[in-house]
């Protein structure tokens, strides 16, 4: 991590402002760096993703594309292989269905079937997640698809100064980087919003290495391993039991890809006791790669079954009620820690 | 708007210097494919094992389109990017791949382009801004991204996006050919009708019988070059590229061309009812007559550009059988930068 501006900074951003900040300070240090998707220039981003970005940059680099998802996402795989740094936006990570070749056969796999000869520096910034109403196929995570198909990196920040600090890595990284935001953890003034999508964001050049996971809470008696909104919905939880005298780790694994595995089992070696919260499908995700990367190393860590708090495997519901019996809201975490705290 | 049909040879002759330039192109190729043919099935037995030997896995070769790829390449550099399919050999060929490299990657061997971790149908090559993709269509985005970098950077580079007639129905095709247009990326597009989508007839698959009409729905230019003439591609690239070198946008070509052989390798053609008649129509001792007749090969020229051709591609297949094996334990490299 480095950090260039003096340390006591107070400054608060929300996260879509602490994202737009990387990519203006990316965009002014270089000149490859460009921005291509659906309503990001005017509009700023469905989901302020670009907010003022072509005010500052104007229509040749921060550019609105027709609906073509294939076309202008494998433009930049294109433009990558020339050597400029593209940013291509899918608007909703539920539209990868249309375009999932350019980013799985091409982006991902190209530097690999060039035996390293080609490189991919690309970011694909796409938004996650539901808790609005906005149907199964509006309201997917999504992440545990792309971390299971070889060849990008996979950032999911939860608050803003990582929002900033991994966009600036992604940007700079020489592989292809999916960079999925929740639109909850955006502090969108139109959605519901936890506070702490309002946070303190450092100022200039801030880098946060991709691969690292954060103790967003230190704990000593069970950890929740989470990402993304649900890192805020855990923290929750976390004051709540702590006035019952329960103290609970959080951990932000910030990326799936790669995945903080030494982290999972240093918290789980701490604690014992292990709840994965995940917005994501239960089966064949992340939530099941986190247990197993403690039971592959060390199983005998585990003092209680681990418990997962995921998406049932079901499409997201719209009714309000229904979609939040399915999300993973704070009473299930809740009950997960306290079954794992027996 | 109807595509112009271009079905008879220029009126003006070609130098030719050109002329011998396309045959030699045309050779190269040829000789390449043959080579490949021969070292793919010599050690399929017994009957055909397709993973086995030492080019084993699909082989889609391009015997019979040279006419496509001599004709549009001659006007390129290798500045300039190509973007092909499954069946990329007569481009990369043609645009001036290593051949020793190209051919050490279709042996899967760590000289190879990729290290061996490609194949045939993924070759990629940043000398010569060469790649390639296995998937119908989706090698026409990327040739857009390309395009996009030589224009940012104020050159007259242009990219050159090929892909079969099958591929025209597939959605990247038309996001492609609507994007550039409307960000007049210098592009060419080129399509290899060779009348089959592996078993499945053009027709079956097409609703209008000449993909160059489509080009009018993009606003760009097309048209359609019939007999597999080579000099007829030269003459409709030559109009392409220089629009495109000259910052006026796409345009469409394609070209009727011919598959000699099977879809790949190993493909009996049961569905093809004019097999019989197929070798008749090779387009490379046509144009061999023609150019003899034109004074411009004799013997003495087509034997040495043939043995030139011949010595080339042998050395390249030498050059890959002493190539080194990747090492297993290599396995998990390159995934990353
Ligand atoms: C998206 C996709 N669908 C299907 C295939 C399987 N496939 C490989 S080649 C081919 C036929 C392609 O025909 P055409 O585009 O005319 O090229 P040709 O093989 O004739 O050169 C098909 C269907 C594929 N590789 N990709």
């Amino acid at each position: 991590m480095t950090m260039t501006e003096t340390p006591a900074q107070t400054r608060r951003l929300n996260t879509s402002k602490a994202m737009v900040e990387a990519i203006a300070q990316e965009m002014r240090a270089n000149p490859e760096v460009f921005y291509l998707g659906e309503d990001v220039g005017a509009y700023g981003g469905i989901f302020s993703s670009t907010t003022g970005l072509l005010d500052e940059f104007g229509p040749s680099r921060i550019i609105d594309t027709p609906i073509s998802e294939t076309g202008f996402i494998g433009l930049a795989v294109g433009a990558a292989t020339e050597g400029m740094r593209p940013i291509a936006e899918l608007m909703f990570a539920d539209f990868m269905g249309v375009c999932l070749d350019q980013i799985y056969n091409h982006m991902a796999k190209i530097h690999f079937e060039s035996g390293g000869n080609v490189k991919v520096p690309m970011v694909l910034t796409t938004a996650t997640g539901g808790g609005y109403s906005d149907g199964a196929q509006h309201s997917q995570c999504l992440w545990g698809m792309f971390a299971h198909l070889p060849g990008m990196k996979v950032v999911v920040p939860s608050m803003p100064a990582d929002a900033k600090g991994l966009m600036a890595a992604a940007i700079r990284d020489d592989s292809p980087v999916v960079y999925m935001f929740h639109k909850g953890v955006m502090g969108l003034p139109w959605m519901a919003k936890n506070p702490r999508t309002t946070d303190v964001v450092p100022e200039g050049d801030y880098v946060v290495p991709i691969g690292k996971a954060a103790v967003a809470r230190e704990g000593t008696d069970a950890s929740i391993v989470t990402i993304s909104l649900s890192v805020h919905h855990a923290l929750d939880v976390a004051e709540k039991l702590a006035e019952e005298g329960l103290s609970i780790e959080v951990l932000d694994l910030r990326s799936l890809v790669p995945l903080d595995r030494e982290a999972v089992l240093a918290s789980v070696a701490k604690t014992g006791r292990l709840v994965v919260v995940d917005e994501d499908y239960h089966s064949f995700g992340m939530s099941g790669e986190v247990v197993a990367s403690v039971a592959d190393v060390d199983p005998g860590l585990f003092r209680a079954p681990p418990q997962r708090v995921a998406v049932p495997d079901i499409p997201i519901p719209y009714a309000h009620a229904l979609e939040y019996a399915a999300l993973p809201r704070h009473d299930r975490i809740e009950a997960a820690v306290r079954t794992v705290l027996g | 708007m109807t595509a112009d049909v271009i079905s008879s040879p220029a009126t003006d002759a070609l130098e030719a210097g050109v002329r011998r330039g396309l045959y030699d192109a045309m050779v190269l190729s040829r000789t390449y494919e043959e080579a490949i043919l021969r070292e793919y099935h010599a050690d399929k037995g017994p009957g055909f094992d397709i993973g086995k030997g030492l080019v084993p896995g699909e082989m889609h070769l391009s015997a019979g389109q040279e006419p496509v790829a001599a004709g549009v390449c001659a006007h390129l550099t290798t500045d300039d990017a190509v973007t092909a399919t499954h069946r990329p050999h007569h481009f990369a060929i043609c645009h001036g791949m290593d051949l020793d490299k190209m051919t050490a990657e279709i042996f899967g061997r760590v000289d190879g382009l990729g290290r061996g971790r490609g194949g045939h149908m993924h070759l990629f090559d940043p000398a010569t801004h060469f790649s390639c993709s296995g998937i119908i269509a989706e090698g026409y985005p990327p040739a857009l991204g390309a395009a996009f970098a030589f224009q940012r950077r104020g050159t007259d580079r242009i990219a050159v996006a090929v892909t079969g007639e099958g591929a025209a129905n597939q959605g990247a095709f038309h996001e492609s050919l609507n994007l550039a247009a409307l960000w007049k990326l210098p592009v060419v597009f080129v399509v290899e009708d060779n009348d089959w989508a592996i078993s499945v007839a053009r027709d079956d698959s097409t609703a209008i019988p000449n993909n160059a009409d489509r080009a009018a729905a993009y606003g760009m230019p097309g048209e359609r070059v019939e007999d597999n003439d080579v000099e007829a591609v030269y003459a409709a690239a030559g109009r392409a590229v220089a629009r495109a070198r000259a910052g006026d946008g796409p345009s469409l070509i394609e070209v009727h061309t011919l598959r000699l052989w099977g879809h790949f390798e190993g493909d009996a053609q049961g569905y093809r009812p004019e097999l019989a008649e197929v070798p008749e129509h090779d387009p490379i001792p046509r144009y061999e007559a023609a150019l003899r007749e034109a004074g411009v090969l004799d013997d003495g020229g087509v034997s040495e550009t043939k043995e030139r051709a011949s010595a080339r591609v042998e050395a390249a297949i030498e050059f890959a059988k002493a190539s080194p094996v990747p090492d297993p334990s290599t396995v998990l490299d390159y995934v990353f930068a």
